[in-house]
């Protein structure tokens, strides 16, 4: 059997005309630390996104990039430094933090779908608890977004019955209903099948070109060339390099970029 | 080489299956004689199974339901069966029956405990099962004060009074909670409910009952017994422990250093502590602590500690049900922006919830039967009954009809919730596994 080819960035169809950067601010990091205990996970973070970035993050395991945008809708606490999305800062305090949660949405590698609720109440729990919005508009919404990621037909069954690229595809559809500003995605493809990250890889084109801000940790350098205006590689905590994919996988700068990509794209 | 190649040239019918593969036989084959050490095991489980009802069956066939001693029950029997034969003495329950089930309630009132049990079973029905009218909810919100009135009778003003704390209690939240703020309304709407209840609730019922209208004569507790009495204190610990349980779980994993130490320390204190211990406290020294005068009720003191020892191991059986969760869950429903109560109701405590099933049911079995220590205390409940009887000069010496008889209804009750622990499983399963 031969390994599993990884999604080249030819065979995404990308439409380079829709994917535009404002000069807006969405997301503002200054100086943003962070520990576990003494284990100093990042260090010294400094990041500006503005609104319509597409921002690939990418890295080895352990170097923090999944703490980073963990730190964006504070599922981590960071210790030091600032964080400012979409003009609230994030502190201690609660209604901030429920404020930038509803306003940034995020996608998990294993999907993390309620497994008790069915595809459509997966879909409209936030928008009615959080939202209040009126339990048919918010059926109708997530009918929208549902029919968006081509899986309408779906709505009535649970969460156990899909594979994992239709469950991947509603949990983003499930964040969309919540009309984000800003998306986060936690290694979306990470836990599929090779035949179904094509279709979750899809969708969030599709997302990319209507102009969602969006920061993704992944490893599909594919999908890092079609579509991120900047990627950024970590290692131990740090932003070692960023830049425009095209600089960045053709004329790498740090030792350990060149490293870590000979080591990704292999061969 | 050989001829490889084939063509069928009549397609077979399909035959019936050859009597050993299909239906009872196949079954019996597979199940009780697969090998010769199980068919030995039939034969000698079976020989077994027959000698016990051989012997147990006359027991039955040879009892007597009309006499009024053990004395005269064994004359009749030897009368019609012959001499040594042996078989039940059944008039004991004939003649007992009503007190096992309703203590020393005065008989003419018999009603009113049988009606709250009816009453009970339709206040239970749209909790039980959600395909009811979700309206029906209002009767069983209402149970519990319409129950406390039927059973211990005088003004329906005073269950309306304890009632009207909960109005006073959401009053007193609107008002502060537009000015100070959620845990500010919190903490005022509880003072409220408080001071309602201690100091005021008292005067305006009695106030309320003097013309005595709506009024049921009174009947003490020392006057409750029997499965009345089994069924009062478990059914409400039953319905506080399960709340007050996920409470306890929430607050035992809690990220607050005083509510999570006063948690556990709750938890671990009552689970240490025998419960025939709180119903001792309960029953002798909370009075020591309590100012002189006030008549704090036996029952009630009971179905506090009742409630309180059962609520530590539902803690624990919660915890276990929440532990079991996937991290993931709690950060799908943080990311969504659910606030903390929102996210444990709508999303981990259904699921939680659910995982634990078997040990919550477990828990509620086992509460219903620790009922039966309230003997300890002299109160008349079904065991404490069957002592009060065997000491009777007529029934003296019957043991198995007796404790047979209690055996049996707890088993019924134990049954159906055991029953429906199942159905609920079923039908709760949604993950397709």
């Amino acid at each position: 059997m031969s390994e599993p080819q990884p999604i080249d960035a030819a065979d995404l169809e990308v439409h380079p005309e829709k994917l535009k950067v404002t000069d807006q601010l969405a997301i503002e990091i200054v100086g943003m630390n962070k520990w576990y205990g003494q284990f100093h996970v990042l260090r010294d973070i400094d990041l500006t996104v503005y609104k319509g970035e597409r921002i690939v993050v990418c890295g080895p395991s352990g170097s923090g990039k999944s703490t980073l945008i963990r730190c964006i809708n504070r599922l981590e606490e960071h210790q030091k430094g600032k964080i400012v999305v979409d003009g609230v800062e994030l502190t201690s305090d609660l209604k901030n933090i429920d404020k930038v949660r509803s306003e940034v949405g995020m996608v998990f590698q294993h999907f993390n779908l309620f497994p008790h609720l069915t595809i459509l109440e997966n879909c409209t729990l936030a928008p009615i608890w959080v939202r209040k919005t009126p339990k048919k508009e918010a059926e109708e919404v997530a009918m929208h977004f549902l029919r968006k990621v081509k899986i309408p037909e779906q709505a009535a069954k649970y969460p156990g019955q899909l594979s994992g690229g239709q469950q991947q595809r509603v949990a983003i559809a499930r964040s969309l209903c919540m009309k984000p500003k800003i998306m986060l995605f936690d290694e979306p493809t990470s836990a599929l099948d090779p035949e179904m990250i094509k279709e979750v890889l899809d969708t969030m084109i599709q997302l990319a070109e209507e102009g969602m801000t969006m920061i993704c940790v992944t490893h599909e350098m594919g999908f890092a060339q079609a579509v991120a205006n900047r990627v950024i590689f970590m290692d131990q905590g740090q932003i070692v390099e960023q830049n425009a994919p095209k600089e960045f996988f053709n004329n790498p700068q740090s030792e350990r970029t060149k490293l870590f990509l000979s080591q990704i794209l292999g061969h | 080489m050989a001829d490889l190649t084939f063509v069928r040239t009549q397609m077979l019918p399909p035959q019936e299956a050859p009597g050993a593969a299909v239906g009872a036989v196949r079954w019996m084959r597979e199940n009780l004689f697969d090998s010769w050490l199980n068919s030995v095991l039939t034969l000698v489980s079976g020989f077994a199974v027959v000698w016990i009802v051989v012997h147990i069956y006359p027991w039955f066939a040879q009892s007597v339901w009309n006499a009024s001693s053990l004395q005269e029950c064994r004359a009749i029997i030897q009368e019609r069966f012959g001499e040594g034969a042996h078989g039940a003495c059944f008039a004991v329950l004939r003649e007992r029956w009503q007190q096992y089930l309703f203590g020393f309630y005065p008989a003419d009132l018999y009603w009113r405990p049988t009606l709250a049990f009816f009453l009970m079973l339709a206040a239970l029905a749209p909790v039980l099962f959600s395909g009811l009218p979700r309206r029906m909810l209002w009767f069983s919100a209402a149970y519990p004060g319409l129950a406390y009135w039927l059973l211990w009778g005088g003004s329906i003003f005073t269950p309306i009074a304890i009632y009207a704390g909960f109005v006073v209690a959401v009053l007193a939240h609107r008002a502060v909670a537009g000015r100070w703020g959620g845990l500010a309304a919190m903490i005022v709407a509880v003072a409220a409910l408080l001071i309602w209840w201690f100091y005021l609730a008292g005067p305006v019922a009695r106030t309320l009952a003097a013309p005595g209208f709506f009024s049921l004569r009174p009947v003490q507790s020392n006057q409750f017994g029997g499965f009345t009495l089994s069924l009062v204190i478990g059914v409400t610990g039953i319905a506080f422990s399960l709340p007050l349980g996920i409470l306890l779980a929430l607050g035992r994993r809690s990220d607050m250093f005083f509510v999570k130490t006063i948690c556990v320390g709750f938890i671990e204190f009552i689970r240490g502590v025998p419960l025939i211990t709180l119903l001792l406290v309960a029953s002798f020294l909370l009075n020591i602590f309590l100012p002189p005068g006030t008549n704090f009720d036996i029952i009630l003191r009971v179905i506090i500690m009742v409630t309180l020892f059962a609520s530590a191991y539902m803690a624990e059986t919660i915890r276990g049900g929440l532990a079991a969760l996937p991290r993931g869950q709690y950060e799908a429903a943080d990311a969504l922006g659910l606030d903390y109560w929102k996210s444990m109701r709508l999303i981990i405590m259904p699921q939680a919830l659910k995982i634990s099933i078997p040990g919550i049911v477990n828990n509620f079995i086992g509460l219903f039967k620790d009922t039966t220590l309230v003997a300890i205390i002299a109160l008349l409940d079904p065991l404490g009954l069957t002592t009060a009887i065997r000491a009777d000069s007529n029934w003296n010496g019957i043991i198995w009809e007796l404790y047979g008889f209690v055996a049996l209804i707890f088993f019924l009750f134990c049954y159906s919730m055991s029953q429906y622990s199942q159905y609920l499983e079923r039908k709760l399963a949604t993950d397709h596994r």
